[in-house]
């Protein structure tokens, strides 16, 4: 949860400049585009066990999570930004889930919401067919602990992963930059 | 990761809807010519991970085969080293909507190993929260059941009430879902100061809600047209099937372990036991709408009723059950769920067995939707409301 | 009826059982290989019709497994639990599937997690457990996976 300090935490990227016809904005593209995608996720349904009703409940009118712009939830892959594992990975899903994420179309992002995604959670010891952690099969960028996280936790972590991505900080932002830099 | 492995069969076509896994084993045999098309596992229809397997002619679905697993935790081998104190809770995560009935079988099993008597008032206590726990079960179900069917508002009306009872539990039990609250012997706090008035304010308002649900969607002629004369299971194949809870009952089968073997307080308040006879699709429906007015007015006479005492019996720290079995049934939203615990004397169960209703009752869905069409198995799935964790275990 | 009068007529339909009454139920203690027969006069017989099989399940006593049901009786509500003890090293038994239909799922899943062989059911395979995991069972007491089984 800890970002680095200096990051930006404005509404807006950018600075306008005053001109007497209106205004001339001044920003870079790469901050633009963050910030256009981290207002606009759209999740996939997809929900294993007791999660998945707290991911339901925070869709709900209580703790609506449109308001941040998950307004529409698709339930097929290609269609969707980012996964909410939310609940327990077996070792009969997981190819699924695999799968799943590879379907997925560039730019998506993660979250491991729930213990049993973190770590395998209640079910870690003696166990014969649990992963333990959805990131032993996919690459995870945020993590919210509870056992179900309460709803005002999963908004929070969607908060959070609003400022990774216009921080620039998400795996697959990281992934793209030592790609160019390598290039 | 594994490689997925693809059916060989000449004259097959496979169309696979929201493409997912096909690597299971099935070796049963089709016609030539048949399509076959999967289901889920992940589908925003099937209610947890399930993965339906259906063979249709056209539009006709001539099998449908249940593919399970997808969520199988191994619970009955962790509860074996787990202590009798621990092992109720992670049945809570098995059925989670109906999460205190659950821990309450698992309690009263332990209870009947160490024969110890349970005071009153956390008798009429844990009655109170199953009766709240049954009732946020079947709105979420209403919720759910007409999102499959298309219409979209009920889904949010039903959580709306929904949040009202997790506000209740929460004060209380101190969790919205899965709630560690009864303990072998009672139950683990005592209830919050402001328990009884915000459940009165709950009745009341409630009872002006439930009849905003049916006229929304019992009276609805869409739905009628959905739900009527779909999905048909005799009285005979039910309890062959072994099929329990309000399933069953749209088909007349008498099976309220709540009547037949009363236990805490259920012998003391007044309710019926709905039963309908069509045995379709809407007479579950009906049986469902109706069980939810039963539970509000079991709440109704119970909580001005509860009596001054403990709320939890004296136990030792470290329980230890005698050798031998005990089981015991209690009541779930869904159906009648079966601890069976096989002791041999020791600090952790040797056997046990969690008996769970949505087994039984997903092995007449092939029985109830030969026939129909695609349309048909999402609502009798509906209708038969299932929770995936608890078939898998 | 009770405990008596049904200890008598199981013994008039099966020579070979024997009763236990420690638990809550009357326990009836019977071969294996006589199995389908008495199933299908529990069933039919008009005195007893038990026709609700409410749990089926195995346990493993580490020298024998032996199999539990546990059946009922919508009718008279008479409930009794028939176990019966099988070989180790070859354990098998008679499909009950055509005579409770619930039996089909439950024995499946008995035959992954233990391996008892069940003749004549109409599609044994694998229910709850992943591709290759036939020949493993995991809920015998000498099932040892180090890769996935972390002990605490």
């Amino acid at each position: 949860m800890d970002l680095k300090p200096g990051i930006q935490n404005n509404p807006f990227p950018g600075e306008v400049q005053p001109t007497p016809s209106g205004g001339i904005l001044v920003t870079a593209i790469d901050d633009v585009i963050n910030w256009a995608r981290s207002n606009s996720l759209w999740p996939l349904v997809f929900g294993t066990s007791c999660c998945a009703i707290e991911m339901m409940s925070t869709a709900s009118a209580k703790y609506d999570w449109s308001r941040f712009g998950f307004e529409v939830t698709r339930a097929t892959p290609r269609q969707a930004d980012v996964i909410i594992i939310a609940g327990t990975i077996v070792n009969k899903m997981a190819p699924a889930l695999k799968r799943l994420y590879d379907q997925m179309a560039d730019p998506k992002y993660v979250i491991a919401m729930g213990a049993c995604a973190i770590s395998g959670g209640p079910f870690f010891y003696n166990t014969y067919s649990v992963v333990k952690g959805a990131d032993h099969v996919i690459p995870v960028d945020v993590y919210v602990a509870g056992c179900p996280p309460r709803p005002e936790a999963l908004l929070n972590s969607l908060i959070t992963l609003q400022k990774k991505i216009k921080a620039g900080m998400t795996r697959e932002q990281i992934r793209n930059e030592s790609k160019n830099e390598t290039k | 990761m594994r490689e997925i492995k693809s059916r060989e069969h000449k004259n097959k076509i496979y169309l696979y809807r929201e493409t997912q896994i096909v690597s299971d084993s099935t070796t049963s045999p089709d016609v030539e010519g048949d399509l076959v098309i999967n289901v889920g596992p992940q589908h925003p229809a099937t209610h947890g991970v399930l993965h339906l397997v259906i063979s249709l002619n056209g539009e006709t679905i001539k099998k449908v085969e249940p593919h399970l697993g997808y969520i199988h935790r191994s619970i009955e081998k962790m509860c074996e080293s787990l202590s009798y104190r621990q092992f109720i809770y992670v049945t809570s995560r098995m059925d989670y909507l109906s999460s205190h009935i659950n821990n309450h079988g698992c309690a009263i099993c332990v209870e009947k190993g160490l024969q110890i008597e349970v005071p009153p008032r956390a008798q009429v206590i844990r009655v109170l929260m199953d009766e709240l726990t049954r009732l946020a079960s079947h709105q979420l179900w209403w919720g759910a059941m007409a999102m499959d069917v298309g219409a979209l508002t009920p889904f949010f009306l039903a959580f709306r009430e929904r949040e009202m009872i997790n506000d209740i539990m929460e004060e209380t039990c101190g969790a919205r879902l899965t709630m560690n609250y009864m303990v072998p012997g009672g139950v683990m706090v005592d209830i919050h100061p402001n328990f009884q008035r915000k459940v009165k304010e709950f009745i009341t308002h409630f009872k002006n809600k439930i009849d905003e649900y049916d006229e929304l969607v019992t009276g609805n002629v869409i739905f009628q047209n959905r739900t009527k004369g779909v999905g048909y299971i005799s009285k005979e194949d039910a309890i062959s099937y072994g099929m329990t809870g309000p399933s069953a009952r749209g088909s007349g089968v008498k099976c309220d372990i709540r009547k037949l073997y009363p236990y805490e307080v259920y012998n003391k308040v007044e309710f019926d036991e709905i039963i309908e006879t069509e045995g379709d699709s809407f007479a579950r429906y009906i049986v469902r709408m109706k069980e939810m007015r039963q539970s509000l007015s079991i709440v109704e006479q119970l909580i001005d009723k509860i009596p001054e005492g403990d709320f939890q019996a004296k136990t030792k720290a470290v329980l230890k059950l005698p050798k031998g079995e005990f089981y015991s049934r209690v009541e779930t939203a869904r159906g009648e769920f079966g601890v069976y615990i096989v002791s041999e004397g020791g600090t952790t169960p040797y056997r046990i067995k969690f008996r769970s209703p949505g087994f039984s009752n997903l092995s007449a869905l092939d029985k109830m939707t030969r026939g129909g069409k695609i349309g048909d198995l999402i609502a009798t799935m509906g209708t038969l409301d299932l929770v995936i964790p608890d078939i898998d275990r | 009826m009770t405990n008596e009068e049904l200890k008598i007529k199981l013994s008039e339909l099966l020579s070979t059982v024997t009763f236990e009454e420690a638990g809550q139920w009357l326990n009836v203690n019977m071969d294996p290989k006589d199995w389908l027969s008495f199933a299908g006069s529990l069933r039919n017989h008009p005195e007893l019709n038990f026709d609700y099989l409410f749990c089926l399940t195995c346990i493993d006593w580490k020298t024998h497994l032996s199999m539990v049901y546990h059946l009922e009786s919508t009718q008279y509500r008479h409930t009794i639990v028939i176990k019966s003890k099988l070989d180790r090293n070859q354990p098998q038994i008679e499909s009950a599937s055509y005579i409770w239909r619930t039996a089909e799922f439950h024995e499946r899943e008995v035959y992954e997690l233990f391996g008892v062989n069940f003749l004549n059911h109409p599609d044994l395979r694998l229910l709850i457990l992943p591709d290759g995991w036939e020949g493993k069972f995991p809920l015998r007491k000498d099932f040892e996976d180090p890769v996935n089984m972390i002990r605490l």
